[in-house]
């Protein structure tokens, strides 16, 4: 694990929330903005340490709630709840599995806007919420589990094509090795 | 070691939250204000972008396309001219009615024209945010509109953007005027979360009997919203609530805000 991993992650969440604000398609298309940053929080528990997970969770939802009318600093609870559950459990998932990814990605898309919405309510804020709000909750669940496959894709090719590599380790060794020789005394 | 090390992100995190939260209103705008301004290289990238096809059809556009277009731009200024001589005088007429009636003068409009740049991320607020600032002489509060109706309502306002909060949004009350014999007041409230094309008029009296297509604008009330602005229009027949003390119609609004590119920003 090194700083690199870290920062393609942070970068990949600034970029993820400029999209989510500046492309409206989805809004358009599907009636809700599809969320990135669960997705990304999924990648980044299974894929980093705890430092990079909590990053995230700041950094992501001070980011996210710095270009919305959220209450700053309401998202970053939900995202690091989701992030924290995840990496708490790490080493028992199959993160390399295709299912798994979307699996988590929709959990995790489920549950951080339903916190954040909750945490809203209890801050006293009136969010828009109505029978829609089911649709758009169903549209976010779906659209993180799609995601997070393809960010595991996207940022597993970026830090294979730009990071460094871990050395491999070989089993040859000088002071080992049997010099072969007539002339050895 | 392991634990402890939890014990730190949790307690770093949750203090992080914390403090965030319980920042004073003035100090959580100006945050708020210098974390979006990161975005804002990003913003202007994303804006050339969008251009660049525009100009690329305008460096392709026949010569004589462009002439037709000029000459029909020609004609429509003409007229517009001609109108503008007429609702001149007509703006004079009804300063002198006003001041015969002893009413008060009404002020033009100032309209400057603002783009749409980003839209509010999480799904239950409705907010744009637009290319012009306090550098600009935008200040909170102030309405917004397009051709076609009202937007909404100028909430916070950096040096060069500024956040409005449409109509539907719960923090965009609109007092509404129907255009019917009665005169009938009302609240605009959010319509629910899907449509955003809808919205409630609610408290209207409960003698209202508003029918689909009357047109609903601004009552002028509240102090923020001029007369006159459309709002939208009636789309059912109004239905009593809370026994009867009150009646309350959904409302089509005039604007798409759903495909808002560029807005007028209104100064009194």
């Amino acid at each position: 694990m090194n700083a690199f991993n870290t920062i393609l992650i942070l970068a990949a969440a600034f970029l993820a929330v400029f999209g989510e604000a500046a492309l409206g398609g989805p809004r358009q298309w599907l009636g809700a903005q599809v969320d990135l940053l669960p997705a990304l929080m999924v990648y980044a528990a299974l894929n980093a340490d705890l430092m990079t997970v909590s990053l995230l969770a700041v950094l992501g939802g001070l980011w996210f709630d710095a270009l919305s009318v959220n209450p700053l600093g309401v998202s970053i609870l939900p995202l690091f709840a989701v992030g924290y559950g995840i990496w708490l459990q790490r080493e028992l998932l199959l993160r390399e599995v295709s299912f798994a990814q979307l699996f988590l990605g929709a959990v995790a898309s489920a549950l951080a806007p339903a916190l954040s919405v909750l945490l809203l309510l209890s801050l006293g804020c009136q969010p828009l919420l109505g029978w829609g709000s089911l649709w758009q909750w169903v549209v976010l669940t779906a659209g993180g589990a799609v995601a997070t496959p393809i960010i595991f894709a996207l940022l597993g090719w970026c830090r294979h094509a730009l990071g460094y590599q871990p050395e491999v380790e070989t089993s040859f060794r000088p002071d080992r090795e049997i010099r072969r020789d007539r002339n050895v005394k | 070691m392991l634990k402890r090390k939890h014990y730190v992100a949790l307690g770093a995190v949750t203090l992080a939250t914390l403090l965030v939260l319980s920042l004073p209103s003035r100090a959580t705008l100006r945050l708020k204000l210098a974390i979006g301004s990161l975005f804002l290289p990003l913003f202007g990238l994303a804006g050339t972008a969008q251009q660049l096809p525009i100009t690329a059809a305008d460096a392709i556009t026949p010569r004589r396309e462009l002439l037709r277009q000029l000459e029909q731009l020609r004609r429509q200024n003409e007229q517009d001219q001609v109108l503008a001589l007429q609702y001149a005088a007509i703006s004079r007429e009804n300063d002198e009615l006003r001041a015969l009636a002893g009413w008060q003068r009404q002020a033009p409009w100032k309209l400057k024209l603002a783009s749409v740049v980003m839209r509010d991320p999480a799904n239950w607020w409705r907010m744009v945010q637009i290319d012009l600032g306090s550098r600009d002489g935008v200040r909170e509060n102030l309405p917004v509109l397009t051709a076609e109706g009202l937007v909404g309502r100028v909430s916070s306002v950096s040096l060069t953007h500024a956040q409005v909060v449409l109509v539907g949004d719960p923090d965009c009350k609109v007092s509404a005027l129907v255009e019917d014999p009665a005169g009938d007041i009302g609240i605009v409230n959010p319509g629910g979360s899907q449509d955003s094309s809808f919205v409630e008029l609610a408290y209207l009296s409960g003698s209202a009997a508003l029918k689909p297509g009357q047109n609903v604008v601004t009552s002028g009330l509240g102090g923020i919203y001029p007369k006159g602005i459309p709002i939208g229009q009636v789309a059912e027949d109004a239905r009593p609530v809370e026994f009867g003390l009150y009646s309350e119609a959904r409302v089509k609004l005039a604007v798409n805000l759903g495909a808002l590119d560029q807005v007028w920003v209104l100064f009194p």
